[in-house]
């Protein structure tokens, strides 16, 4: 194919793939964090193997990191990468079907050897058989170019093929005219006591900067101009890391300590790791023995009268369910987090799945309810931690937060917020003017009881998992009083409904069509349903971060459409929740269970295809 | 309600609620020792949280006038530590069962050990499961019937004292449901000890596993088949004061004092505070006579003082004073 004339575009998704040890997830932050300085609206997704060490060269081993960077508003990471980076045969192969005729494959060519194709499973030299046809192909003998030039500094062989990640993201810089500096500084943070591999590196990343200008590797798309974004200071967040923040930031609104108690788990880990980073915030990070030890851990740190949380993935969630259940039957504030992965079982540890929705709404003995809320997207991860904390701390209750893989490990600009904006926490907590104070006396409002803690004089008391009388908290297995307390654990929850913000709609807001969706869909189903508004259909979206209780305006706002398309990575579990608590409505779903996100062609598909049916 | 001065007596600690276990069984007269031990502390009321697990034992809470939580099977050591690390200046006492501890919460048991919280156990071992109403316990005797074994155990059991040690345990005592003196002082001296203290107590469950340690216990033989040990005192015991301890090569064994030449120097002196855990191993492990006291008490920085000392550490060192700082941090870009 010819190559294209440089032209602006107004967004352009990249993806670096190489194999696990060639670097491609730095490559991809840096080209994030250079285009998010230029003012760039970003979203990221990085895409690894589950097996750390899987055999080099063979497709389980490929590594991605899919960008997309506009000069509009982004939503997601992007359906398709118009410019692919194939380090090797494997990362080719690994995301060719991923890759539309007619867009840009750079390739490695000292990593297309007939054993290198055999290994990626080709059956014949994919740079002869004529599968990339149809591709703008540009060919670099990255590692060669990169060992000529870096000849003569001294390092060894293995330094030296390990820099060759700068040298292709050298070359994609000088392919979207992105300047050098942002990764120079990284690169002199990073390598600053190693003086030879700081050399290797930035001129690895010179080399491929000026061999792409000189052989004019134009992409099919090339600059992108900024994006016209709302005013004000910026830097770009991962999921997992705003939920840590949201944490932190509630913990130093209410005054309470942070108590975090967890075991690492795929793709939860992160939040574990970046809160165990700032102690100094008073953050107690416990690393517990098991999945039970980090829930219950944290419900004595509640009982204690600190900001208690918990977190982990769909695995730890069914481990942690007896205790949870524990800390309904106390009424302690508890956030317990799960970040979702494909299940069930060890299932797809590092692939994204919105398949525990159910587990987190049922998934326990007894009648025990608690508060379901998700994060839409990496940067609402920080809002919904905080929003978690703030319903545990003022309605005592615990409360379960939804992420997934998908909007853990991803990244987007995020306008910091400043804790002096953010709405008050005020811990429903016993105050000295309290005459006779007990245990299980509750605001006549939200129905919480009032939290009072070791060290306080005058509050001795005892709680535990046997059934509690009314009132006195004492034990008690009066048939009237349990189905009274049984009644008041669910209405305390459902009360919520009226502190929490109403269900908005995106696109229309009455007509034809209603799609419902809800956790970290949302960029994927706003970019269709924009899409949608675009071709003048009546086509809106409720996009639920508010699970149990809903919010109050839900059954209104369905009302406002003739058919209702819930879309959901699972088999249909919120539509199955809908159609219990608003059975009035018919509700059509829309499932994946590919551990993949939705790609918004597949949804305007299916919404076009809802819209004609009679 | 509250007790402004620290003159508290035992009844003090004595709560409202009607104590529920059978009659006889040994639970009586542990709580009673508890509650004598509580004043001598020198805690607040209001500082001191007894949790437990699930059990006849773990009914010990709501029998006590102080803060408690009566929580799941097993899981009680994790409660109790997230309590400590919420408040360190609490005096935090878990109770538990020789099941909730050693069967559903072994994990939990031995990792609390292993990290030292300042946590006090108290492990009641009857034996047997009480609450279920008499299976077989990881403590129960080999070959010995219950509802859950018509034919006999082929189980081994535990000896909890070898657990502990093995799991590095710093503060090991044994005590008897009928020696409630003893028990009192060992209390004191588990609260006394900064990190994890494990008391095994005996307890006689007159329903399910009745007088299982009467070999023990029983007054006419306590005697000679007990041996109540204390730091820097010779291993002796016996009726007569006249039976005692000493090495043979790898192995304890019982000699008589005035019997084959041996006199009282020729006695082992107990060292609790001894490091090197090989002697008290000996001595948990021992069977007839069963050791009785604290076994062992080696001094070491607890969990909670080595996280304290982290904290402050890198609260010197942060460059983040809020949380906006933190924010605010790594690259930021301003859009106009
Ligand atoms: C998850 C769970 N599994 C099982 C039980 C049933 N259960 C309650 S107490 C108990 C054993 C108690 O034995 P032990 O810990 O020795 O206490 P004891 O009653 O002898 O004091 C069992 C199996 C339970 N409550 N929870
Ligand atoms: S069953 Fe045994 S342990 Fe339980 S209360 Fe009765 S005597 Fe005590
Ligand atoms: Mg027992």
């Amino acid at each position: 194919m010819e190559t294209t004339a440089i032209k602006e575009v107004d967004k352009v998704v990249i993806k670096f793939a190489g194999d696990s040890g060639d670097g491609m997830q730095l490559t991809g932050t840096q080209f994030t964090g250079t285009s998010a300085l230029l003012g760039n609206d970003i979203a990221t997704f990085p895409d690894y193997p589950a097996e750390i060490r899987a055999p080099q060269g063979t497709v389980a081993g490929v590594s991605g990191f899919q960008v997309h960077i506009g000069q509009a508003h982004i939503h997601t990471p992007g359906d398709n990468p118009d410019v692919l980076v194939a380090m090797n045969a494997a990362a080719l192969k690994a995301n060719l079907r991923d890759v539309a005729k007619g867009k840009t494959i750079i390739i490695d060519t000292d990593n297309f050897k007939r054993k290198d194709w055999e290994k990626a499973g080709f059956e014949e030299d994919p740079l002869e058989s004529g599968v990339l046809r149809e591709y703008h192909v540009i060919e670099a003998p990255m590692t060669s170019l990169t060992k000529t030039a870096l000849e003569g500094l001294g390092l060894d062989n293995k330094s030296i093929v390990r820099s060759k990640n700068m040298f292709a993201l050298g070359m994609v810089y000088w392919m979207f005219s992105r300047p050098l500096e942002y990764t120079e500084r990284f690169l002199k943070g990073k390598f600053g006591k190693k003086p030879e591999i700081l050399a290797g590196n930035i001129k690895a990343l010179k080399a491929g900067f000026n061999y792409a200008d000189t052989i004019e590797a134009f992409s099919s798309a090339s600059a992108v101009l900024p994006a016209d974004m709302e005013p004000g200071l910026y830097k770009n967040v991962m999921g997992n890391e705003a939920t840590a923040w949201g944490f932190l930031a509630a913990a130093e609104k209410s005054g309470k300590d942070l108590f975090l108690g967890s075991y690492p788990i795929t793709p939860a880990t992160d939040i574990l790791q970046e809160l165990a980073k700032h102690r100094h915030f008073g953050a107690k990070v416990f690393q517990a023995e098991d999945e039970i030890a980090g829930i219950t851990s944290a419900i004595g740190a509640a009982f204690a009268g600190d900001l208690a949380i918990t977190t982990t993935s769909g695995p730890g969630l069914a481990l942690k369910g007896e205790a949870l259940g524990l800390a309904v039957m106390t009424e302690l504030p508890l956030v317990v987090v799960d970040v979702q992965r494909g299940g069930p079982s060890t299932g797809l540890p590092t692939k994204t799945e919105q398949s525990d929705l159910m587990q987190a709404l049922y998934g326990r003995n007894g009648e025990s309810p608690v508060v379901v809320v998700a994060a839409k997207s990496p940067a609402d991860c920080f809002s919904m931690a905080y929003r978690a904390a703030k319903i545990a701390l003022e309605h005592m209750t615990p409360v379960v937060l939804l992420t997934d893989g998908y909007v853990a490990n991803g990244s987007q600009p995020w306008k910091i917020l400043k804790t002096e904006d953010l709405e008050e926490i005020k811990p429903h907590e016993a105050d000295k003017s309290m005459q006779n104070w007990q245990p299980y006396e509750r605001d006549t409002a939200t129905l919480a009881r009032y939290w009072a803690y070791p060290g306080q004089a005058g509050y001795e008391h005892r709680i535990g998992g046997l059934e509690k009388e009314d009132v006195t908290g004492n034990v008690s297995y009066t048939p009237e009083n349990h189905e009274k307390m049984t009644y008041v654990r669910e209405e305390k929850v459902q009360r919520i409904a009226n502190y929490i913000p109403e269900l908005e709609v995106d696109g229309a807001q009455e007509g034809d069509l209603l799609v419902v969706s809800w956790g970290g869909t949302y960029g994927s189903l706003l970019t269709s349903i924009n899409q949608c508004a675009r071709d003048n259909k009546k086509v809106g979206l409720a996009h639920f971060n508010y699970i149990k209780p809903l919010p109050k305006n839900t059954a209104e706002v369905f009302n406002k459409f003739k058919k209702i398309l819930v879309a959901e990575l699972n088999q249909g579990q919120l539509v199955r929740y809908l159609r219990g608590e608003l059975p009035q409505f018919t509700y059509q779903q829309f499932n994946k269970t590919q551990g993949l996100p939705f790609r918004v062609v597949e949804l305007t598909h299916a919404i076009n295809k809802t819209l004609e049916e009679k | 309600m509250s007790v402004e001065t620290l003159e508290y007596t035992a009844k003090d600690f004595s709560s409202d609620q009607e104590v529920k276990w059978c009659p006889g069984c040994g639970d009586y007269a542990i709580l009673k020792a508890v509650q004598k031990a509580m004043p001598l502390i020198g805690r607040k009321r209001e500082d001191i949280v007894f949790v437990s697990g699930i059990g006849c034992s773990s009914r010990f809470p709501y029998y006590m006038d102080t803060f408690g939580f009566h929580s799941i099977h097993g899981r009680a050591p994790a409660i109790a530590t997230g309590v400590k690390l919420a408040n360190t200046n609490l005096s935090v006492w878990q109770i538990t069962g020789d099941g909730d501890a050693l069967a559903i919460g072994g994990n939990h048991f031995i990792h609390l050990i292993r990290r030292n919280v300042s946590i006090n156990v108290l492990l009641f071992n009857n034996r047997i499961y009480g609450l279920t109403k008499g299976q077989f316990s990881p403590t129960t005797n080999l070959g010995q019937t219950t509802k859950s074994s018509p034919q006999g155990t082929i189980d081994n059991p535990f000896n909890p004292g070898e657990l502990v040690l093995g799991a590095n345990g710093h503060f090991f005592a044994r005590a008897t449901d009928t020696n409630a003196k003893g028990l009192t002082e060992i209390l004191v001296e588990a609260e006394k000890h900064q990190g994890t203290s494990i008391v095994e107590i005996l307890q006689n469950c007159v329903i399910f596993n009745k007088d299982i340690f009467s070999d023990y216990t029983a007054k006419d033989v306590k005697l000679d088949n007990q041996i109540h040990v204390e730091h820097g005192k010779p291993m002796i015991f016996g009726a007569e004061s006249t039976k005692g301890l000493v090495l043979n090569g790898f192995k304890l064994e019982v000699v008589t004092i005035g019997e084959n030449g041996v006199t009282e120097g020729d006695i082992l002196i107990h060292d609790a505070h001894e490091e090197d855990n090989t002697l008290h191993m000996m001595l948990a492990k021992l069977q007839m006579p069963v050791v009785t006291g604290i076994i062992r008490s080696y001094g070491d920085d607890s969990f909670e003082i080595r996280m304290k000392r982290q904290v402050e550490e890198v609260e010197k060192n942060s460059p983040f004073k809020s949380v906006n700082d933190l924010l605010q941090s790594g690259e930021t870009w301003e859009i106009k």
